[in-house]
């Protein structure tokens, strides 16, 4: 049912767009609207190989809405076909193709013999988020593309996290997956960012697991494949980040893939010692400094809140306060994630909030007693009441106006890091 | 043109003056087939992604100060919020002033496009109106309200009595039109018929239509010295200012696209002047309009002396910067408000334009004639090859291919990376004062200078990035997929 939506934190199903433009040499071929695309890009790393003006659009217009817009769709695939260099044509549909009732998926399969693979994503606005959009994308690769494979190469493993572009640090977060993997001896396989492509996505039915790193974006995409491909999957839920995290998931990896135990802990002992060299070092400035308080909350979406709370909570001893989870995560997801909150050290827990109209946000966190100024992270939407709370802010979550990310992340040891350096680069811009 | 406020809906540019967006040919053609009416648009069996309307419509109005624009419709139409939020804070900052404009949307979903959402609308604008009291709530549709025919006119109907400040529905169905600027239309349309009150008496006031007001200081400075006061819109505005605008002594915009409507209403209701020269880019188009506020506020001789003073000025080095410019060869695509107006200002400056894209074109503007920054270049002798296209970027990038010109210039985001890639230097005319006046026309001419004498960037980068488009798409001609012009059913 229709909601009040106030600072809104996500974009629809069709912001799945972005998650075809992540894969290489992916174009989506929009049937909607001539500014759907415009509206659901931002321009923080959108003008790669394929930009939202090079995506073909249908444009749909008043006489489309009267009598549909097959013929259109038709005639866009067939030329986007001859113009555009792509190896992957994914055409996403829009809000008026699903309400007039054309059949995409009929006009697509007209383009089965087409010298590259076409395949198509329902992504209406109204059918859900762009969450559930960049899920019902790689269901389009799963049905539609994929096939079992009976050979497969050892020690290969899919890796799968958030959302690209929504998620300010996907393209940094999901190398260093890869390198945390690739140093206990797994080959990953990912499909996002620079050099993956339809050659990834071939080599995804002969991987041993697929690997989720998310509370529950892709969740369903991992069941589908154990049905469809036969391929395992584990399901790690927290973003690792910081060493208390990283080495949890290195040995929970490890373990599910069978690595010798003795070389996930000699990885573990050689990035631990430098870690804790660096926070050494800085121990005086996060004991010492005059507005980092114990208390936090973090408004981002399952995945950010669930990292980050663990992070500041295991590895810096902060003390969450209220953490709100703003991506509308699904109702059957909610109670797991709820758990994963009271997992901390000490039996500390977490209070979470599933809330999507941020003015209860702000409400919640003008009530809250920091015990001092209170540290946020969050979009840029808290920017304004923190100040006004006089506390500190970081901005981690979109959307983003106040940090530029070309490939920063915060996965993994050298993630929590940076986190660090984010959250204590805002302190010092204060004595008191 | 007639102006219906008792409406919410406004017609499209393509039926109410005839607006286009496929042609190609030239500047000359392009004019004298406007004049003689003969002129038809061409539509695309290929297109690429532009812009919705509904941008520019809410882009405008959530820059008012303190109101509330509610978004009926998908997470995705209202997404824009998120850039208005940000502008609404920096903007006011700025100036020094607060903004608390709220942009919410409605989150629809499946079930809402079934059984329809009008009692949830009516909740969530109370909700907004208690949370928030801002001082105007614009209600506005999207592409699925409309198709299911979610009636918002009678949920804004129900709700005025429990409200005590202007609401207003906004239509803003994507799918209307495919010329975004129909948005500054729509725009205008709420804010003329839910806030502009009729005049009590004349102030000393101009109004001044524009988009990010960055020239604004310095503008005030000038106008003080004719004794009239700007009134910036609509970033920043307050609504009580709004509701005056139609006390003022006359309208002007920084681009005829975006001032149009308002001007051309403003003049017709009540009686306010709209100043309609060529704009104020480049000296001949900053002149011009100035002597034409002068005529029709009266201040002619201030203007004069005003002129005469900065000429001294700034005239011998921009004379100067124009021999350094001598020969360079551009290409310009830009909205038409600015595409004929860049256009006279780098023939100004000895730049050649050897083709101009025009977003969309209008016929005839509101009182039926041709852009004024048309007849400029007509009555000069200035021709070009020309073409209309809604951003279409396959259509730039073969332009740019064939001509390798020195220069691309464009105003739209996303659109300049195109260029360098293609190895051409771009320079972004985005922010509306660029050009302004004499001493931004000199910033304007050093800028193309620095652009096209250091040319590492664009040249690195082209280097190494392989471009999207096909061979094949560069072997075709740029027209390739322009259908031919069927006759246009008139509204």
């Amino acid at each position: 049912m229709a909601k009040l939506l106030d600072k809104q934190r996500y974009k629809c199903a069709l912001g799945a767009m972005q998650t075809v433009q992540a894969i290489t040499r992916a174009i989506p071929v929009l049937h909607s609207g001539p500014g759907c695309a415009q509206k659901l890009s931002d321009s923080t790393g959108s003008s790669g190989y394929f930009s939202p003006n090079i995506f073909p659009c249908t444009s749909i217009n008043e006489k489309d809405v009267v009598f549909g817009g097959v013929k259109k769709l038709e005639t866009t695939i067939e030329n986007a076909l001859k113009v555009i260099d792509a190896d992957l044509y994914v055409v996403l549909t829009g809000c008026i193709p699903e309400i007039v009732g054309d059949d995409t998926g009929e006009v697509v399969s007209r383009f089965e013999n087409a010298e590259k693979p076409v395949i198509y994503a329902s992504t209406a606005g109204f059918k859900g988020n762009n969450y559930i959009g960049h899920e019902q994308v790689i269901d389009a690769i799963i049905d539609q593309y994929l096939e079992k494979s009976d050979e497969k190469e050892k020690g290969l493993v899919n890796i799968w996290a958030d959302v690209p572009y929504q998620d300010l640090f996907w393209l940094g977060n999901i190398r260093e997956l890869e390198k945390l993997l690739a140093e206990i001896g797994l080959t990953p396989n990912t499909i996002f960012g620079y050099n993956r492509g339809i050659e990834q996505i071939d080599k995804i039915p002969k991987a041993e697991f697929n690997l989720l790193v998310s509370p529950w974006v892709s969740l369903s995409n991992m069941k589908k494949m154990e049905k469809k491909l036969g391929i395992p999957y584990l399901h790690y839920p927290t973003l690792p980040i910081g060493a208390f995290e990283t080495s949890k998931f290195l040995r929970e990896v490890g373990a599910f893939a069978g690595v010798d135990e003795k070389k996930v802990e000699s990885v573990i002992g050689e990035h631990e010692n430098y870690y804790y060299y660096l926070i050494e070092r800085y121990a005086d400035l996060f004991l010492e400094n005059r507005v980092i308080n114990k208390q936090f909350s973090v408004v981002a979406d399952a995945q950010y809140a669930l990292g980050i709370t663990k992070f500041l909570a295991n590895d810096l001893g902060l003390v969450p306060a209220k953490q709100f989870i703003v991506d509308d995560t699904p109702k059957q997801y909610r109670e797991a994630i709820t758990e994963e909150f009271k997992k901390l050290n000490y039996g500390l827990e977490a209070e979470a909030v599933f809330e999507t109209d941020s003015y209860k946000i702000h409400e919640q966190i003008k009530e809250h007693d920091y015990h001092g100024y209170p540290l946020i992270l969050g979009s840029y939407y808290e920017k304004e009441l923190t100040e006004r709370l006089k506390g500190n802010y970081l901005n981690i979550a979109w959307p983003v106006q106040d940090k530029v990310v070309l490939d920063d992340f915060y996965a993994g040891y050298t993630g929590g890091i940076r986190l660090i350096e984010d959250i204590y680069t805002v302190a010092v811009q204060r004595f008191n | 043109m007639a102006i219906n406020l008792e409406s919410s809906n406004v017609a499209t540019r393509e039926n109410r003056i005839g607006s286009i967006t496929g042609y190609i040919g030239s500047l000359s053609d392009l004019a004298s087939q406007s004049e003689c009416g003969t002129l038809k648009g061409c539509s695309r069996c290929f297109s690429q992604s532009s812009t919705c309307l509904s941008s520019c419509a809410l882009g405008q109005l959530s820059a008012i100060r303190d109101v509330a624009i509610i978004h009926h419709g998908p997470a995705g139409c209202s997404v824009a919020s998120a850039n208005a939020y940000y502008l609404d804070k920096v903007m006011a900052k700025k100036r020094g002033v607060t903004n608390d404009t709220v942009y919410v949307g409605t989150d629809m979903n499946e079930k809402d496009t079934i059984f329809g959402s009008t009692e949830s609308l009516r909740k969530i604008i109370l909700e907004v109106n208690k949370r928030y009291s801002p001082k105007a709530i614009f209600v506005t549709s999207s592409c699925a309200t409309g198709i299911i025919g979610e009636d918002i006119d009678s949920v804004v109907d129900e709700v005025r009595d429990e409200i005590d400040v202007p609401i207003v529905a906004v239509h803003c169905e994507g799918f209307k039109s495919r010329i975004w600027a129909t948005g500054f239309d729509i725009a205008d349309h709420a804010v003329l018929s839910s806030i502009v009150q009729p005049p009590k008496e004349k102030r000393n006031t101009i109004n001044f239509k524009n988009f990010y007001e960055s020239a604004r200081p310095e503008i005030m400075e000038m106008f003080r010295k004719f004794d009239l006061e700007p009134i910036f819109l609509y970033c920043n505005s307050t609504v009580e200012e709004l509701s005056h605008i139609s006390e003022s002594l006359a309208t002007t915009c920084i681009c005829g696209t975006l001032g149009n409507y308002l001007g051309n209403a403003l003049e017709e209701k009540y009686g306010v002047p709209y100043v309609r020269s060529i704009n104020q880019c480049g000296i001949v188009g900053f002149e011009t309009w100035l002597r034409e506020i002068g005529k029709v506020t009266g201040r002619s001789e201030k203007i004069e002396n005003y002129i005469e003073e900065q000429r001294a000025i700034y005239l011998p080095q921009i004379e100067k910067i124009k021999k350094e410019l001598k020969g360079l060869r551009a290409v310009i695509g830009m909205g038409p408000g600015y595409t004929f107006e860049v256009s006279r200002v780098l023939n100004e400056l000895g730049i050649e334009v050897v083709w101009a894209l025009a977003w969309h074109y209008d016929k005839k503007y509101e009182n039926g004639d041709v852009p004024p920054s048309m007849k400029y270049l007509l009555d000069n002798d200035i021709d070009f090859e020309a073409s209309v296209a809604d951003q279409q970027n396959f259509e730039v990038m073969n332009i740019l291919h064939k001509y390798q010109p020195d220069l691309y210039l464009s105003r739209h985001p996303g659109s300049t990376v195109w260029a360098i890639k293609n190895g051409t230097p771009a320079v972004y005319v985005a922010d509306e004062y660029m050009i302004f006046g004499y001493k931004h026309t000199l910033e304007f001419a050093r800028t193309i200078l620095d652009a096209t004498r250091n040319r590492s960037f664009e040249q690195n980068l082209a280097k190494r990035v392989k471009l999207p488009y096909t061979d094949w798409w560069y072997e075709q001609n740029v027209g390739a997929f322009l259908e031919e012009a069927k006759p246009r059913k008139e509204a």
